[in-house]
């Protein structure tokens, strides 16, 4: 058995891991695309103030990238580490795009980012602009691979569990990387990354505008930033809209939660646009209610429903109670792999396996499970309501604020009236954190909707977690916590430091001493130590 | 042999080829940090150092993530069973490996001696720790590891994390890092001029010598060492779970494999030539081809290791007989297809424009060069 602080420590340390990486990784993907967009701008025009303009964001992309690369390793490590049976639980089928993502995507992304940065002078125009295509490339595809990884979690599609070597194995490979839900998350997750570009290009402009610093940077930046962003945040809002059709389907626990749905009701359905969901009286406090919205959100239809929180617990019952023979007749298998009557049981209940390991954890021999059991692991099937229902409303509610944003700020930048929009401006740069917290809330919703599953509906996040003492997981929590607040430190630091500095100036284009302007550079510098000479 | 083992040898290799690349290319940038601090002896040189392998680390690394993904999705058993069991060095791995991007990125970002000092201090210890944590693994695979399985598959891993740096773990952990230090070095040679690449010529003689010394002094101890023998188990290629073989102890059974096909002792010569041809070719002045070379040495050595564990990948000391093999630890034959079909493509193709990016970037970097690039390190 396995110590439950010892799996909440690990999902700590994987939210807090995971969100913290997840600040850096839509960004990145983003901004490759408008620098791609940038340079080829400058390769097609040849105007060189595009060159600066693209190396100034490069150089802003790179102190971003460090980080999304280094927190990425915590990542692919962590599986191993802290949750070693959802690992060999489901390797066969989870490893596999993690190790395309590596062949395929992170490789390229990685190999020509260092020629991205340091090839200007050694490649021609259109080789380089090449490069920065692939980078961008590289971090979209690389997006796909792990959303189709993560999608394995939230619909678990092309796999079946194999008594023979108690793991899950592939059965089909194309249903896995064709799951409906891993195709609308990586869209709408890609897109998010567009959308926090665009509002980081478009924020940090507005704040040289409003000093009225490198306008000629300052104003083309924007105006490429937030066309590219109201393209985005209609795409992003679309393919969210998708992503809840397709949930409604398959987790239908999520939706209820998000929708604070504790009640199945006939068709319309109304929507909760504000509630105060309380988990324990399963009800809804101070409701807002808009009538026949939700029927149309979920379903696209008037005359559509999906069930309501009473109905999945009563369902969560049925399945536990079909899913404990299979688990008994596993346990045979497990000594006598050619027992024939313990097979056979397996096999007609293997559907709900998931179900009858969802109860172990109240029950460890199943032979003497009570009602009452019972009754409890189908409650736990209902992630928290509150927490899913609030962060997906802060979601969307970002989403919108951003996309009046971008329309107001693609008509006052395509009418020229930017500049003396100071107010707007002001938005502007107080915008930059917004998509940053509309991801964050997104990763919640996704992800703590999908509990009490690490695969939903096959392996619960009870049994997924290594075998650790409570030490061990208070030990490397403290140690991520610790380091990933000294690069945060230093990350914000040098960000700061860079966009204050700003991009270089015209006539230099990139020649010896431009850059930084010796007025802005931190000198005089005293000599090392060794006695060497020093050099910036 | 059928298809699924097949397959599963093929992916034993394959795994082989991916470790390699780690050793060889990750090597050779932990190899530069290790050393940074010996062969830069002002900040400047040291921004020749960096910058040297600057274009080429975030690729090269990209190697040990791959090969991390390739245990998940090929062997996920010894992935799981591996970096849960080795949780305390797991996270030295990481804690150090993650210190590394930041250190290249940040470091020449701030003019500051003790601020660039610092991060100097931090990709010494995020080179040398990691390799010398990677070998040290590597050695532990030969004393068996303190873990066991319950009835579902759940592992158990019931030593402590000093258990892991026992004596000969830590000899194969400073085998490992003088290696890195060879190509390093060699590394430093291929990019650097004058003061720099003299010192660093130097340093391949030591770190040669001291890798020649140490892999000898592995083969010699392995005999003393018990050595794992499968002696029953379901059958190669038959799917199984870890919890339905035989396996005794030997003293010297390590050696078993080579004396079943005396052939693999070219394998172990393939290693000391390698390394051996590295520090002539250093002492000749004609640095790429001993990088070369030293990449062939880490072929031996890893090609060495694999040889004698084989058909082991994880042996148990717990309960020896749970010890993971690559018939017991693989995926199914549906996912090692899949895998196979997009390595033989995109291996090649990263191979291709690896070549490419190296071609690119050919040529010494010299304080002057550095000076003129905004992009620089």
């Amino acid at each position: 058995m396995i110590n439950g602080t010892v799996v909440d420590l690990s999902r700590v340390q994987f939210a807090a891991t995971a969100l913290y990486h997840f600040l850096f990784v839509p960004l990145t993907l983003g901004l490759s695309f408008l620098l791609a967009a940038i340079e080829t701008v400058y390769v097609t025009t040849g105007k060189p103030i595009y060159k600066r303009m693209a190396m100034f964001w490069s150089r802003l992309f790179m102190i971003n990238f460090a980080l999304g690369v280094a927190t990425g390793l915590t990542m692919e490590f962590q599986f191993g580490t802290n949750w070693s049976f959802y690992s060999s639980f489901v390797g066969d089928i989870f490893g596999a795009p993690l190790a395309i993502e590596g062949l395929m995507a992170f490789f390229m992304e990685s190999t020509f980012v260092g020629l991205m940065v340091f090839g200007w002078d050694r490649l021609r125009k259109g080789q380089h602009l090449a490069v920065t295509w692939l980078v961008a490339l590289g971090s979209n595809l690389s997006a796909l691979w792990i959303l189709v990884a993560n999608g394995f979690m939230q619909d678990p599609r092309g796999a079946k569990f194999d008594p023979v070597t108690m793991r899950m194995h592939l059965t089909s490979f194309q249903q896995l990387i064709f799951s409906p839900d891993a195709q609308s998350k990586f869209v709408h997750t890609s897109i998010a990354g567009y959308v926090t570009g665009a509002m980081f290009v478009a924020g940090i402009s507005a704040f040289y505008m409003l000093r009225n610093r490198h306008m000629d940077i300052a104003k083309r930046s924007f105006r490429i930033a937030v066309l590219f962003g109201v393209l985005a945040t209609v795409g992003v809002v679309t393919l969210g809209d998708a992503l809840g059709f397709v949930d409604a389907k398959a987790q239908p626990t999520k939706l209820a939660a998000m929708e604070g749905l504790w009640n199945s009701r006939p068709a319309p359905m109304a929507f909760n646009l504000i509630a105060f969901p309380e988990q324990a009286e399963q009800k809804d406090v101070g409701a807002v209610r808009v009538p026949m919205v939700l029927s149309l959100l979920v379903t696209h239809s008037l005359s559509g429903t999906v069930p309501g929180i009473d109905t999945l617990e009563q369902q969560a019952v049925q399945k536990i109670q079909n899913g404990i023979p299979a688990v008994e007749a596993l346990k045979v298998l497990a000594h006598d792999p050619q027992d024939a009557a313990a097979l056979a049981q397996f096999n007609a209940h293997r559907a709900d396996l998931g179900y009858g390991f969802l109860v172990q954890r109240y029950a460890p021999h199943l032979s003497e499970v009570t009602p009452a059991q019972i009754e409890r692991a189908a409650k736990d099937t209902i992630p928290p309501v509150a927490a899913v229902f609030w962060s997906f409303r802060f979601m969307v509610g970002l989403g919108l604020l951003m996309m009046a944003f971008f329309v107001l700020a693609t008509l006052y930048s395509l009418r020229n009236r930017i500049q003396k929009k100071r107010w707007f401006l002001k938005v502007a740069v107080w915008m930059i954190p917004v998509p940053f917290l509309a991801n964050e809330a997104g990763w919640l919703v996704a992800e703590l909707g999908r509990q009490p599953w690490t695969v939903y509906g096959v392996l619960p996040t009870w049994m997924s977690a290594s075998t650790h003492s409570v030490g061990y997981m208070v030990f490397s929590l403290i140690g991520f916590v610790t380091l990933y607040s000294i690069f945060i430190a230093i990350e914000m630091y040098l960000m700061i430091r860079a966009i204050r500095l700003g991009p270089s100036e015209p006539g230099g284009d990139g020649a010896a001493g431009t850059w930084p302007p010796p007025t802005l550079a931190p000198r005089p510098v005293p000599a090392v130590p060794y006695g060497g000479n020093v050099e910036g | 042999m059928d298809t699924f083992a097949i397959l599963q040898v093929t992916w034993w290799l394959l795994l082989g080829v991916l470790l390699i690349g780690l050793a060889v290319m990750v090597g050779m940038d932990m190899g530069v940090g290790t050393i940074l601090r010996y062969v830069g002896r002002s900040d400047v040189e040291r921004r020749v150092a960096l910058n040297i392998i600057g274009p080429h680390w975030d690729g090269n690394q990209v190697w040990f993530i791959l090969g991390g993904g390739a245990i998940f999705a090929a062997f996920p058993l010894i992935y799981a069973t591996a970096f849960s069991g080795f949780y305390v060095v797991m996270l030295l791995l990481l804690w150090t490996m993650i210190l590394r991007p930041i250190g290249f990125e940040y470091r020449s970002r701030i003019e500051h001696p003790a601020w660039r000092n610092a991060w100097d201090w931090v990709l010494l210890v995020s080179g040398a720790v990691p390799m010398i944590v990677l070998g040290a693994a590597f050695g532990n695979l030969f004393r068996g590891v303190p873990f066991h399985f319950d009835w579902d598959m759940t592992s158990y891993y019931t030593g402590s994390f000093l258990g892991l740096l026992n004596p000969f773990a830590l000899m194969t952990g400073v085998l490992s890092l003088s290696l890195s230090v060879m190509m390093g070095s060699l590394t430093i040679m291929n990019g650097a001029e004058g003061p720099m690449y003299q010192r660093a010529r130097g340093l391949v003689q030591v770190a040669a010598a001291a890798a020649l010394v140490l892999f000898a002094l592995g083969g010699i101890w392995v005999h003393a060492l018990a050595g794992y023998q499968l002696v029953g188990s379901p059958g190669e290629g038959v799917p199984q779970t870890p919890l339905q073989q035989t396996v005794t102890l030997a003293p010297g059974a390590w050696l078993h494999n080579f004396s079943v096909d005396p052939l693999l002792w070219l394998v172990p010569l393939v290693g000391f030539a390698g390394v051996i041809g590295a520090a002539l070719a250093a002492r000749a002045g004609r640095s790429h081809l001993g990088w070369w070379s030293g990449a062939l040495g880490w072929v031996g050595v890893i090609g060495t290791a694999g040889s004698a564990l084989f058909p082991f990948m994880l042996p148990s000391s717990a309960d020896p007989s749970m010890s993971l093999t690559l018939w017991n630890s693989s995926s199914s034959t549906l996912t090692l297809l899949w895998m196979i079909g997009f390595t033989a493509v995109f291996v090649p193709l990263i191979l291709w424009y690896t070549s490419w990016a190296f071609w690119v970037m050919r040529g010494k970097v010299t304080p002057e060069s550095l000076a003129g690039d905004e992009h620089a390190y």
